[in-house]
C-alpha cells in the first residue's frame, strides 16, 4: 500500500469514534432513503401486479336495484371492456364466543369462480360450489382474527334472517386491500369482515333475482384510458340514474385504493424530508471534522508539497478520507435500508391484506443513495479540501498565527464581574466561531426536531380519536338500517333495556358543487339538539345547526373554495334526485372524512321523503351493552352495528407494537444525530484547545475545572438547541401534517408536553454520553507531550 | 562580488546549479510591506556544500524556499540549470520539487501517523530513481529504527529520518533549514555527518541554513545574509570534518 494511504487508514483509525459518529448519521439518511423508496416501489409494484392479475375494476357503482338486462347497455358504453354485476349487502355477523358487534360486506360470486373482475385470491379451502347455498368464502384477515378455518361456521343476519354459513375458503381481494368498516377510522379485522357468497342465494335473500345492486367494469386499455374514463362514468351515471344509482366512482376514488395511495404519498414525503436532514447534518459534521484535520496538518501538507506532491494529490488524499467515512455510512446504510425496507414491506403486507409482496429494490435507488450522500459530503468538505490543496507550501511552514480572540459582547456590556475566568473562556471561544457555534446548535436542534416527529404521529392519532369519538361522535353504538326507515323505528330502539338515549340520523349520497368545483360525499342529517353527534368548530366549541343551512367539514370547504354565506348546490344521488341550493351556515373541524351536515328535518324536507332515517346513534348503559347488541342483531331493519370505541381499542392493540418499533427507530435516528454533532464538536474543541487545557492543568487546575471549560460550552449549546429544536420539530410536524392531509383524514398538529419532554430527554442523554466520553479523554490529556510539542 | 563568481574549490564540476539574480521578496502584511529579501545575486555550484548564516529575520528561510520552488520571488530570476524557476507554473514547480530537490526542515516535519520507513517511502514512491527507504535510513544510521513512529524517536533521530527522507530520492540539491536548530551539540554532529556523507558520496549540491557559526567550518562556502542582502561570502580553505565540530 502507498505510504499516503497508510497514513489515511491510520488517521481514520485514530478518529474512529468521530468517523463512526458521522457514519451513523449517514447510515440513518441512506437507510431511511432506501427503506422508504424501496418500500414505495414494492408497494407500487405489488399493487400493480395484484390489480392486473386479479382484474381489479376501473370503475365502480352502487345502485338500488336494476334488472340484469341493463348490463348489456353498460357493456355498450364506448370504452368499456368487461362488466360484472353483483349483489352486495352490508350485514351483521355473529362469531361464536365473540360478543362485540361485528359487521361485514357480503358480495356475490359466480359459482366455482373467483369472479370476473376484482377476483379474489384464494388462500386456503375452495371456491363455492353450485347448489351449496350456505357456503361462503371469508376474508382471511377476519378469519385469522377469530381463528376461523374452512369448515367452521359463521352466523350472519341476511336481510333480517339469521343464517348459519359454512366457511369453505379463505381469500383476499384487491378491492379490500385496506379493509375498513364504513365510518371507521382504522382497519379492525375482528369487527369487520368481507364475505363472498353464491349469487343465487344472496340474490334471493335480497330480492335481487335477475337483478343487481352493484356493478364494476374495466376499461378497454387499447384506447387512451384517462381520456374516456370520465365519459364512461358520466354515461354510467346516466344509465343508473333511474335505478337508484348513488354515483359512479373511478378506481382512484375507490376506498381501499385511496387509502393505499395516501399511504404511498406519505412514504414519499418521508423518503425526501428525512434523508435531506441527515445528509445535511452529515455534510456539516464532515466539514467541521475535515477542516479541523486539515488545519492540524498544515505542516504535513506543506511538507508533502515540498517533496513534490501536487495540489491535486493532496486534495484527493483528503477527499479519500471523506469518501472512506461516507462509504462506511453508505454500505451500512444500504444494508440497513434493505433490511428495514423488507421489514416495512412485510409490515405493510400484513397491515394491508396483500396476498404477497414483491420486494422491489431498484438499482437506481441504491445508486441515488450513494451518489446523493457522497455528493453532499463532498460538497460539504470541498471548501476545506480545496484549502488544503491550495495551501501555499512556504506559508504553511510558518506556524499558524495565534487565534484572534476578543472580549465578548457580554463583557463589553460590563458584565465581566459576574463571569469567572473559565466562563469567559467559554464565551470568547463561542464568539470567535459564531457560525460554527450556530451550526452546532442547529445540528443538535435537528436531532430534537426529528425526535418530535415520532412522538407527534402517536399523539396526533390520540388527539384525533379524542376529538372525533370523545367530543364529536359520542354514541356508544351506531345502528345502520338496511334502507331509509321512518322515525318510528326509534321507539323500538328506545324500548330495548339499557338504552339510555337514541338519536336518528340520515345519510344521503350527494354531489356538492360550488362554482366549477364539485365533490361527491354524503349529506348527514342530524338531530339539531342531539347530544350524540355534535359539530365542533376549530376551538372545539359546539356549532348550532341553523334551520336552513348546511355545515361543511373544514377540509371540504377548502376543497370547494367555499365560505360561510356562500350558496352550495347539493345534487342528491338518491330517490327523486333533487338538486337544491343551500347556504353554508358554518365550518366544522373534523379530522376524519369530509361531510356536509344539515338538520335532520331540513334534510328530509329537501328530499320530500317524510321523516326517514338511515340509522340511529345509541347511548347505552355499558352493563347491558352485550344484550342490547344481541337484540339489535335480531332487528330486520338493522343491517349493521358499529361500536367505535372497541374498534379503536383493538386498533391500538394491533399497532401498539409497531408504534413502539417506530418510536425506537426514530429515537435511534435522533440520537445518532445528537451524538454525532455533540461528540464531534466536543472532540474538535478538545483538539483545538488541547494545549490551552493542558497548560491550565499544569498551572494546577483540576480536571473538573478544565472540563468545565469544554463541557460548559456543550451545556450551553445543548440548552440553546432544545428550544430551537422544539421550533424545528414543530415546523417539521406542521410540514408532515400538511403533506399527510387528504379528504380521508387530516392529521392534527398537536404536540403534547410528553413529546417535547421526550425529545429534550433524548438530546440531553446524548449530550451526557458525549460528555462522559470527553471526560475520559480529558483524563488522558498529556500535559508533558502537549507542552513539549510545538503547534 | 568577485568571490561570488568563483567556483568552489573542491567541487567535482564547475557547473552552476543555481543562478540567482536580483531576487527580492516583499511580504504584504495587510497595509504593511515586509521586505524579506532586497536584491540577492548568488550562484551555487554543482556538488558544493554551502552554509547560509545570518541573524534571525535576515531572510535565510525565504531564500531557501525560493531556491526550493516553495515560494516565488517578488522580483528577479532564479535559474536552476537553464530553467527559470520564476517563470515556472505551479505544475512545473511541483515536478521540480518532486524530481530534483530534497528538503530538511528545522522542525523535522515528519508525518506522525507514519513510521520512519513510511515517512521515507512517501517521498520515494513518487520519485524517479529513488533508493530503498531502508538504505536511506541505513545511511543516516537508523537501520534499526525503521518501524518506529516519530513519537517514539528522539529529536535527533527524527531529524535523521527527515534527512533520510530528503536524500532517499537521490535529489540533485539538498536544502536544509536549520537542521540542527533543535538539537544538542552531540546529536547535531551526527545529523551533520549524515549530511556531509550524502554531499561527499553522492555529490549532492547542499545548502544548509544555520545560526551556528561553528557549523560554517564544514562548508565549502559560507554565505552571510543580513537584512535581506548578502553581506559577505567566505570560502573555506579547508573543510573541517563534521565529526570534529562541537558547540
Ligand atoms: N509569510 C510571511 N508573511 C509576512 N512576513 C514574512 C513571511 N515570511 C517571512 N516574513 C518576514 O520576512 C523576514 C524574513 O523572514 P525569514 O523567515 O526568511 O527569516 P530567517 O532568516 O529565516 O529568520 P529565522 O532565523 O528566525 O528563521 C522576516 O522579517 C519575517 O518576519
Ligand atoms: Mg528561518
Amino acid at each position: 500500500m502507498k505510504a499516503l494511504d497508510i497514513k489515511l487508514w491510520r488517521e481514520l483509525w485514530d478518529m474512529r469514534m468521530q468517523a463512526l459518529a458521522i457514519a451513523m448519521v449517514i447510515v440513518s439518511g441512506v437507510g431511511i432513503f432506501i427503506m422508504s423508496l424501496s418500500t414505495l416501489d414494492s408497494l407500487y409494484e405489488t399493487r400493480e401486479s395484484y390489480y392486473r392479475e386479479h382484474h381489479f375494476a376501473h370503475i365502480f357503482a352502487s345502485l338500488k336495484r336494476a334488472p340484469l338486462s341493463l348490463a348489456k347497455r353498460i357493456e355498450e358504453i364506448p370504452g368499456v371492456d368487461k362488466v360484472e354485476t353483483r349483489v352486495v349487502a352490508y350485514v351483521n355477523l355473529d362469531v361464536e364466543g365473540f360478543t362485540d358487534p361485528v359487521s361485514g360486506h357480503i358480495l356475490s360470486l359466480p359459482d366455482n369462480s373467483r369472479g370476473l373482475l376484482n377476483q379474489i385470491y384464494l388462500r386456503s379451502g375452495r371456491l363455492i360450489e353450485p347448489g351449496h347455498d350456505n357456503e361462503i368464502v371469508l376474508s382471511e384477515e377476519f378469519a385469522r382474527a377469530h381463528k376461523l378455518r374452512p369448515g367452521d361456521k359463521l352466523g350472519a343476519t341476511i336481510n333480517g334472517r339469521r343464517k348459519k354459513l359454512t366457511i369453505v375458503g379463505l381469500a383476499l381481494s384487491p378491492e379490500y386491500i385496506y379493509q375498513i368498516a364504513p365510518g371507521a377510522m382504522f382497519p379492525d379485522y375482528a369487527r369487520y369482515g368481507v364475505l363472498w357468497m353464491a349469487r343465487q342465494p344472496l340474490a334471493t335473500a335480497y330480492d335481487m333475482d335477475g337483478a343487481f345492486n352493484n356493478v364494476t367494469l374495466t376499461l378497454d386499455r387499447t384506447m387512451g384510458r384517462g381520456a374516456n374514463e370520465q365519459t364512461v362514468i358520466d354515461a354510467l351515471d346516466d344509465i343508473l340514474k333511474d335505478y337508484g344509482g348513488i354515483g359512479t366512482i373511478a378506481r382512484k376514488d375507490q376506498f381501499s385504493n385511496r387509502f393505499l395511495s395516501e399511504e404511498l404519498k406519505q412514504q414519499r414525503t418521508i423518503a425526501t424530508v428525512f434523508p435531506v436532514i441527515f445528509f445535511g447534518v452529515a455534510a456539516f459534521l464532515l466539514n467541521v471534522v475535515i477542516s479541523r484535520l486539515i488545519r492540524l496538518q498544515r505542516e504535513e501538507i506543506a511538507t508533502l508539497k515540498a517533496f513534490g506532491y501536487s495540489d491535486l494529490a493532496i486534495g484527493l488524499h483528503y477527499l479519500k478520507l471523506v469518501l472512506m467515512i461516507v462509504s462506511i455510512g453508505v454500505v451500512i446504510g444500504i444494508v440497513a435500508g434493505i433490511l428495514m425496507g423488507k421489514g416495512m414491506s412485510n409490515i405493510y403486507m400484513d397491515f394491508y391484506s396483500l396476498p404477497y409482496m414483491i420486494y422491489v429494490l431498484k438499482p437506481q435507488v441504491i445508486i441515488a443513495a450513494a451518489l446523493i450522500s457522497t455528493g453532499v459530503a463532498v460538497m460539504g468538505t470541498l471548501y476545506a479540501v480545496n484549502s488544503a490543496a491550495s495551501l501555499p507550501p512556504a506559508q504553511a511552514m510558518r506556524p499558524e498565527l495565534p487565534a484572534k480572540y476578543h472580549t465578548t459582547l457580554v463583557e463589553r456590556l460590563g458584565l465581566q464581574h459576574w463571569l469567572s475566568q473559565p466562563t469567559r473562556m467559554i464565551l470568547r471561544h463561542i464568539e470567535r466561531r459564531p457560525l460554527k457555534s450556530l451550526l452546532t446548535t442547529l445540528g443538535i436542534a435537528m436531532a430534537c426536531g426529528i425526535m418530535m416527529v415520532s412522538g407527534f404521529q402517536e399523539g396526533a392519532i390520540n388527539y384525533m380519536v379524542d376529538v372525533q369519538f370523545g367530543m364529536s361522535q359520542r354514541d356508544d353504538l351506531m345502528a345502520i338500517y338496511t334502507e331509509p326507515t321512518s322515525e318510528r323505528s326509534l321507539y323500538s330502539l328506545r324500548n330495548v333495556q339499557g338504552v339510555e338515549h337514541v338519536e336518528g340520523f340520515r345519510d344521503v349520497p350527494a354531489r356538492l358543487r360550488f362554482e366549477h368545483r364539485s365533490y361527491r360525499t354524503a349529506v348527514n342529517g342530524v338531530e339539531p339538539d342531539g347530544s350524540l353527534m355534535r359539530l365542533l368548530d376549530t376551538e372545539l366549541k359546539r356549532i348550532e345547526l341553523p334551520q336552513g343551512g348546511v355545515v361543511l367539514t373544514d377540509y371540504l370547504a377548502e376543497l370547494l373554495h367555499i365560505k360561510t354565506g356562500n350558496i352550495l348546490s347539493i345534487e342528491v344521488l338518491e330517490g327523486s334526485r333533487p338538486t337544491v341550493q343551500v347556504p353554508v351556515a358554518g365550518i366544522a373541524k373534523q379530522y376524519l372524512g369530509v361531510n356536509a351536515y344539515m338538520r335532520l328535518d331540513a334534510l328530509n324536507q329537501l328530499l320530500k321523503e317524510g321523516n326517514a332515517l338511515s340509522g340511529a346513534l345509541l347511548k347505552v348503559d355499558q352493563r347491558y351493552i352485550r344484550d342490547i347488541y344481541r337484540e339489535l342483531k335480531d332487528m330486520p331493519r338493522v343491517a349493521g352495528v358499529v361500536e367505535h370505541k372497541s374498534a379503536i381499542q383493538s386498533f391500538y392493540d394491533t399497532v401498539a407494537e409497531s408504534i413502539l418499533f417506530f418510536t425506537f427507530i426514530s429515537m435511534l435516528l435522533g440520537s445518532s444525530i445528537a451524538f454525532g454533532v455533540i461528540y464531534n464538536s466536543m472532540r474538535i474543541a478538545l483538539s483545538e484547545r488541547n494545549r490551552e487545557l493542558a497548560s491550565l492543568r499544569v498551572l494546577g487546575f483540576e480536571r473538573g475545572e478544565v472540563a468545565y471549560i469544554l463541557l460548559g460550552e456543550l451545556a450551553l449549546f445543548t440548552l440553546l438547541a432544545i428550544p430551537l429544536g422544539f421550533l424545528i420539530g414543530y415546523g417539521l410536524c406542521a410540514y408532515l401534517a400538511s403533506q399527510f392531509e387528504s379528504d380521508l383524514y387530516r392529521v392534527p398538529l398537536v404536540l403534547s408536553q410528553d413529546v417535547y419532554a421526550f425529545s429534550a430527554l433524548v438530546v440531553l442523554l446524548s449530550s451526557i454520553v458525549s460528555a462522559i466520553m470527553i471526560w475520559r479523554n480529558l483524563a488522558h490529556l498529556d500535559m508533558v507531550a502537549v507542552l513539549k510539542s510545538k503547534e | 562580488m568577485d568571490e561570488l563568481q568563483q567556483p568552489p574549490r573542491e567541487s567535482s564540476s564547475n557547473a552552476v546549479v543555481f543562478h540567482v539574480h536580483g531576487v527580492t521578496k516583499i511580504y504584504q502584511m495587510g497595509e504593511v510591506q515586509v521586505p524579506a529579501l532586497r536584491g540577492i545575486d548568488l550562484d551555487l555550484y554543482n556538488g558544493e556544500f554551502a552554509v547560509l548564516l545570518g541573524a534571525s529575520g535576515s531572510g535565510k528561510s525565504t531564500l531557501l524556499n525560493i531556491l526550493g520552488g516553495l515560494d516565488t520571488p517578488t522580483e528577479g530570476h532564479v535559474l536552476y540549470g537553464d530553467r527559470d524557476l520564476t517563470r515556472a507554473s505551479e505544475k512545473e514547480l511541483t515536478a521540480y520539487r518532486r524530481y530534483h530537490v530534497g528538503f530538511v526542515f528545522q522542525f523535522y516535519n515528519l508525518i506522525p501517523s507514519l513510521t520512519a520507513r513510511e515517512n521515507v517511502a512517501v517521498v520515494t514512491e513518487i520519485a524517479k530513481s529513488p533508493m530503498q527507504p531502508e538504505d536511506a535510513l541505513q545511511l543516516v544510521g537508523l537501520g534499526e529504527r525503521i518501524h518506529h513512529f516519530p513519537a517514539q524517536l528522539s529529536g535527533g533521530e527524527q531529524q535523521r529520518v527527515a534527512i533520510a527522507r530528503a536524500i532517499a530520492k537521490n535529489p540533485d540539491v539538498l536544502l536544509c533549514d536549520e537542521p540542527t536548530g533543535a538539537l544538542d551539540s552531540q546529536t547535531g554532529v551526527v545529523v551533520l555527518q549524515a549530511l556531509q556523507r550524502v554531499n561527499r558520496q553522492l555529490g549532492t549540491t547542499t545548502a544548509v541554513i544555520t545560526h551556528n557559526a561553528g557549523i560554517a567550518q564544514m562548508a565549502d562556502r559560507v554565505i552571510h545574509l543580513a537584512d535581506g542582502r548578502i553581506s559577505q561570502v567566505d570560502i573555506n580553505e579547508t573543510r573541517v570534518d563534521a565529526s570534529e565540530l562541537s558547540w
